[in-house]
């Protein structure tokens, strides 16, 4: 029983991945609005753009790790 | 239903994402003490004999005019010290080697985990925990060595209004004790992530139909994982030089 | 259904454990089977050992060298090529100076010829004149000794004629007479 429950919650944990995938998308377009304005400042900013990926995404990484300790560890 | 999806011997799918992760030891017997020689071992060392490789035998010649492989040396000498000087500040350059250590030991083992048949050492959370930890511990120590407890400073946030610093404080607490957490898990779910979902497609192309789909699908995640490998490495090395900047100019 | 899945559920992670029989009890994440963790943390700590002294004592050194030595290279051939421009402009300088005096010496030199050819052009043309002068002269100094001797003549001729032309007329005629006539005719 647990188990099953531990898979639809790994299902549920799954969400959050696509959550992280809004959260990239949204630093990176908003980069490239920013960078498409000002060209010049762009190549800047790219190590700023990296680091917000990087939170943005490890969000979505901590979802995959419950959904992975749901499946594997429960 | 579910036993279809797990169960080897039905002759169903067979999903084994996680076994490419498992620690063996090289030489026979089963029991893993901490010296015992395992794969992990062996592609540890082969990072280092990659690494020796690149920088050491690449630029032996020491070459005015740079061959090939003394330039790619001489490129990721001068992407990380102008990463450590550009965010970590002139002072930062003391750790440089430090931090060109984590970035070479990193994207060695990220992009040696995509050999086929390889082994992932950056997948365990036992390797990135440490080297987090170490970053941990090294920004803490300098920030106490270097402002003494001036450092605690960077939790109080000068710049708010005077009621909400304590919750800031404690905000900044909480989120400092994150990094650590944050940084090994980010590092090592990522390329855990990417090398189970291949696996995962790697298992789908069992189904003869779908088969062509999961082979172009795998190809797909490869060459993300490609860019995940040193994009990751160069999160984790720039995390560092970030943190390491906090620690040398705490004032906000 | 519960059950059996269950069962499955089970078996999967057993299936899962299979290549590790020591760790029975480990959950389905290698990640998460402690038991490896010293061995592993043990041998990151040496490969960073390892990776640390070879990139610091060897590598890093090294290649900082070629930089910094390439650098310098750069900054000295610059510094060499911003001289050997200077010494560029400097011998230009020179050649456009040395063009200009060779010019005025030519100038100097044609001006020079020009004025000694004009002198002796002169000159001859002066002896010229002085030779056509002298003979005109003497040219002239004949025709009036011509003239003078012809005037005498007709002088001679007239008078004699006209002493004849008298005489054939029958008269008498002095000398003196005939002159004087003649003399008179001749200035009228």
């Amino acid at each position: 029983m647990e188990g099953d429950l531990a898979h639809i919650g790994a299902g549920l944990a799954a969400i959050g991945s696509g959550a992280a995938a809004i959260g990239v998308g949204n630093v990176a377009g908003n980069y490239l609005a920013g960078a498409l304005r000002n060209p010049s400042a762009a190549a800047s900013q790219t190590a700023t753009l990296f680091i917000g990926i990087a939170f943005a995404e490890a969000l979505g990484i901590f979802s995959f790790l419950v959904a992975l300790l749901l499946m594997f560890a429960v | 239903m579910a036993s279809e999806a797990h169960g080897a011997e039905t002759g169903g799918l067979v999903f084994h994402p996680m076994d490419q992760f498992i620690v063996k030891p090289l030489f026979g017997g089963d029991e893993i003490a901490w010296y015992t020689i395992t794969n992990v071992t062996l592609w540890m060392a082969v990072a280092v004999l990659a690494v020796i490789a690149m920088m050491v035998l690449g630029t032996s010649r020491r070459a005015m005019i740079p061959s090939r492989s003394q330039s790619v040396g001489e490129l990721a000498y001068g992407f990380i010290y102008k990463m450590v000087e550009d965010v970590a500040g002139k002072d930062g350059l003391k750790f440089f080697p430090y931090i060109m250590t984590l970035f070479m030991f990193i994207v060695f083992a990220n992009f040696l985990g995509l050999i086929p048949m390889s082994f992932t050492t950056t997948s365990h959370f036992a390797v990135t925990v440490v080297l987090a930890l170490l970053v941990f511990l090294t920004v803490t120590i300098v920030g106490f060595v270097k402002n003494g407890i001036g450092f605690l400073g960077l939790f109080w946030v000068s710049s708010a209004p005077l009621p909400l610093r304590p919750i800031l404080a404690v905000i900044e607490l909480i989120s400092y004790f994150v990094r650590p957490v944050s940084h090994s898990i980010r590092l090592a779910g990522n390329v855990m992530a990417g090398h189970a979902v291949i696996k995962v497609f790697a298992g789908f192309a069992a189904i003869a139909v779908v088969s062509p789909v999961s082979v172009v699908a795998i190809t797909a995640m490869y060459g993300l994982e490609v860019l995940v490998a040193f994009i990751q490495a160069y999160v984790f090395t720039i995390l560092t030089c970030v943190y390491l900047k906090d620690a040398l100019h705490p004032s906000h | 259904m519960a059950t059996e899945t269950h069962e499955a559920a089970e078996h999967a992670a057993e299936a899962m454990n299979g290549a590790h029989e020591a760790a029975a009890s480990a959950p389905g994440m290698p990640q998460l089977d402690f038991t490896n963790w010293g061995n592993q943390i043990f041998w990151l700590l040496v490969t960073l050992v390892v990776i640390y002294f070879v990139l610091s004592r060897i590598a890093l050194p090294r290649i900082a060298a070629v930089l910094a030595e390439r650098q310098g290279t750069i900054t000295n051939d610059i510094a060499k090529a911003e001289e050997l421009k200077a010494k560029a402009v400097e011998a230009e300088e020179a050649y456009n100076k040395a063009l200009a005096e060779a010019r005025a010496e030519a100038q100097r030199i044609a001006a020079e010829t020009k004025a000694e050819m004009q002198a002796e052009l002169d000159a001859a043309v002066a002896k010229a004149d002085a030779q056509i002068g002298e003979k005109l002269a003497e040219s002239e100094k004949a025709i009036a000794e011509i003239r003078a001797g012809a005037v005498d003549s007709i002088k001679d001729v007239a008078k004699d004629t006209a002493a004849e032309i008298v005489a054939a007329l029958g008269s008498d005629a002095d000398a003196k007479t005939v002159e004087a006539a003649v003399a008179a005719r001749m200035e009228g």
